[in-house]
């Protein structure tokens, strides 16, 4: 090599790279390393500061105390928590017969599958509020004689929302697309379903007993996403005039900053606690197989 | 010969009943597919057929008065602002995320790699509301460190277009980390021993070979911040209000009835301008995805 380009070669200093240039490397990633967990690490810890200092007394965890104890706390939470539920529920249950059927019989659709679960991603989610708030509108602007006034007033119910499950149901189809599609992706469906289809199984006794295990952690992750997405979903139940937690957060905020920026850090702490369960999760299947 | 004529169209009827098996099957997978392709048509289509419909009616009768209105003053100077935050967002993300990946990939340390990729998976999940009110405390008016460190005397305000783009990179930074990292690992030492026989330098060895192989992953990535950080809204409204013009923020004011009576379609047509925006970069970001996806194999 060295034979064939002794022109090239002193001019490049080539001798010079194997000396001079780990150092340099070393040093370079140490600043990018150390400037990253400053800007990623301080604004957690302060946020922790300001929630714990207190002027008089000048450490306090009063902030986390009055979390519970707040006006509206429990009834958001459960109103969150119950919407999660109904979406990934809704969500699994529309999504996994439409996969495996596209795996297994009608690869055609796949395309059309992928467009569909790629467009929520496309369309941001303010714009998609913007057409759902029209289309409630044509309740008493259009419909209040007919019978379908009182189902547009059914999925408004504050209680329970069912407008924002359908919304939330349509923000999670592309996680919950790529998450079982990596699943299925991951083991031999035909093959697996044709067997037990062949041993004699039902449909439900193939879903239930084969597809279904075999597909454990896929659905743990489509599930845990959906929850995170959920429980921190702001804008379309903002503009459509629910409180679920998130909402509620941002309510008490100008009452008390000190307790919305303590809530802050448990959402967030129960939002990384999940996502973290969920990637450790992935990994010891991957590490497994 | 005639035989072997009359034979084949004998062969013909003999493949039907497989063909017609082949179509029931069909018939079934459609089936089972079509409970999620009516949800979405329903969910997503009436509210789509909705904001288009209202996008281009004013008055009663088609017209594209909305859409004009939505092009001009202060609902352009929003527009212009969403594109140009996401923009600063989305290069200035790229570029950083970059570097911390390049840097994690090359260390030597397996368990750096680790916890980088898993709190950049939290972090890049890690949006709206909670992220708004963690900076407001560190950087906002009364913030740990604004007050710690005087910074309101310097004439800096976390209310600000630089603020915002501060903010939006602590999610961006991450996702473009889990973008690019794959990209990066296909990068084969290989290449690099091979550039540096043929006596090329680090820096012609990423102007020649890393960086075109790296170009279609960085430049998704780029979309993907952009589309991200366009279509933020909790976050915005939580910590500027009204502060730095944002389409996201016009849109839901004119929602909530913030507007002039017998314009309430312009939130619509807004909505539509932010569509054909982020349907524009999509439709840049799709075809580089396959192409990158070559080299990742």
């Amino acid at each position: 090599m060295a034979a064939l380009t002794p022109t090239v070669l002193p001019d490049v200093g080539a001798p010079a790279a194997p000396t001079g240039r780990p150092r340099r490397v070393r040093v370079w990633r140490g600043i990018v390393l150390v400037v990253a967990a400053v800007y990623f690490l301080v604004p957690l810890l302060a946020s922790f500061v300001f929630t714990v200092n207190d002027p008089v007394q000048g450490f306090s965890l009063d902030a986390y105390g009055e979390i519970f104890s707040a006006e509206g706390f429990g009834q958001s939470l459960l109103l969150s928590l119950g919407l999660a539920a109904a979406t990934i529920v809704t969500v699994l249950v529309l999504t996994l017969p439409a996969m495996l059927a596209v795996r297994l019989s009608a690869p055609r659709l796949r395309p059309v599958m992928e467009i569909l679960c790629t467009l929520p991603l496309v369309v941001p989610p303010i714009t998609f509020v913007a057409g759902i708030s029209t289309v409630l509108r044509w309740g008493p602007d259009y419909l209040s004689t007919t019978p379908l006034y009182q189902t547009f007033i059914a999925v408004q119910n504050p209680a329970f929302p069912v407008v924002l499950v359908i919304a939330d149901v349509v923000l999670a189809l592309p996680f919950v697309y790529r998450a079982l599609d990596a699943g299925l992706g991951a083991m031999d469906v035909r093959t697996l379903v044709e067997a037990a289809r062949n041993c004699g199984a039902s449909w439900p006794h193939v879903m239930f007993r084969v597809v279904i295990p075999n597909l454990k952690s896929g659905l743990a992750s489509a599930s845990f996403l959906t929850l995170a997405l959920v429980l921190g979903e702001y804008t379309v139940a903002r503009l459509l005039g629910f409180q679920p937690f998130s909402v509620w957060i941002v309510t008490i905020s100008g009452a008390n900053a000190a307790l919305s920026v303590a809530v802050s850090i448990f959402s967030l702490l129960l939002t990384w606690l999940l996502l973290l369960v969920l990637s450790t999760a992935g990994t010891r299947q991957r590490s497994g197989s | 010969m005639a035989e072997t004529l009359t034979t084949a169209p004998a062969g013909l009827p003999a493949e039907e009943p497989p063909k017609t098996g082949g179509s029931r099957h069909r018939a079934k997978g459609w089936t089972a597919a079509l409970p999620l392709m009516l949800f979405v048509g329903l969910a997503f289509g009436i509210p789509a057929i909705a904001l288009l419909g209202g996008a281009f009616t004013s008055d009663g009768s088609l017209s594209t008065a909305n859409l004009t209105e939505s092009l001009q003053g202060a609902y352009l100077t929003a527009l212009l602002g969403s594109v140009k935050l996401s923009a600063l967002v989305a290069v200035a993300g790229a570029v950083l995320g970059t570097f911390l990946a390049q840097a994690v990939v090359t260390s030597r340390f397996r368990a750096l790699r680790e916890a980088v990729l898993t709190a950049s998976g939290v972090l890049a999940n890690f949006g709206g509301v909670p992220l708004a009110f963690a900076w407001i405390a560190t950087l906002g008016n009364s913030g740990v460190l604004t007050s710690r460190l005087n910074l309101g005397d310097h004439g800096w305000s976390l209310y600000s277009f630089w603020g915002l783009a501060l903010v939006y990179l602590y999610f961006s930074v991450p996702l473009m980390v889990l973008v690019v990292v794959p990209a990066l690992d296909g990068l084969r030492p290989q290449w690099r021993e091979a550039a540096q026989n043929n006596g090329a330098s680090a820096w012609q060895f990423w102007r020649y070979v890393g960086i075109p192989v790296l170009t279609p992953s960085l430049l998704g990535g780029v979309v993907l911040l952009f589309g991200g950080a366009f279509a933020a809204y909790a976050t915005a409204a939580a910590m500027v209000g009204t502060v730095v013009p944002l389409v996201t923020l016009q849109i839901a004011d004119a929602l909530t009835g913030n507007v002039l009576i017998g314009h309430e379609n312009v939130a619509l047509a807004l909505s539509f301008d932010m569509i054909v925006v982020a349907g524009l970069v999509m439709a840049v970001y799709l075809p580089l995805q396959r192409r990158s996806a070559r080299w990742l194999r």
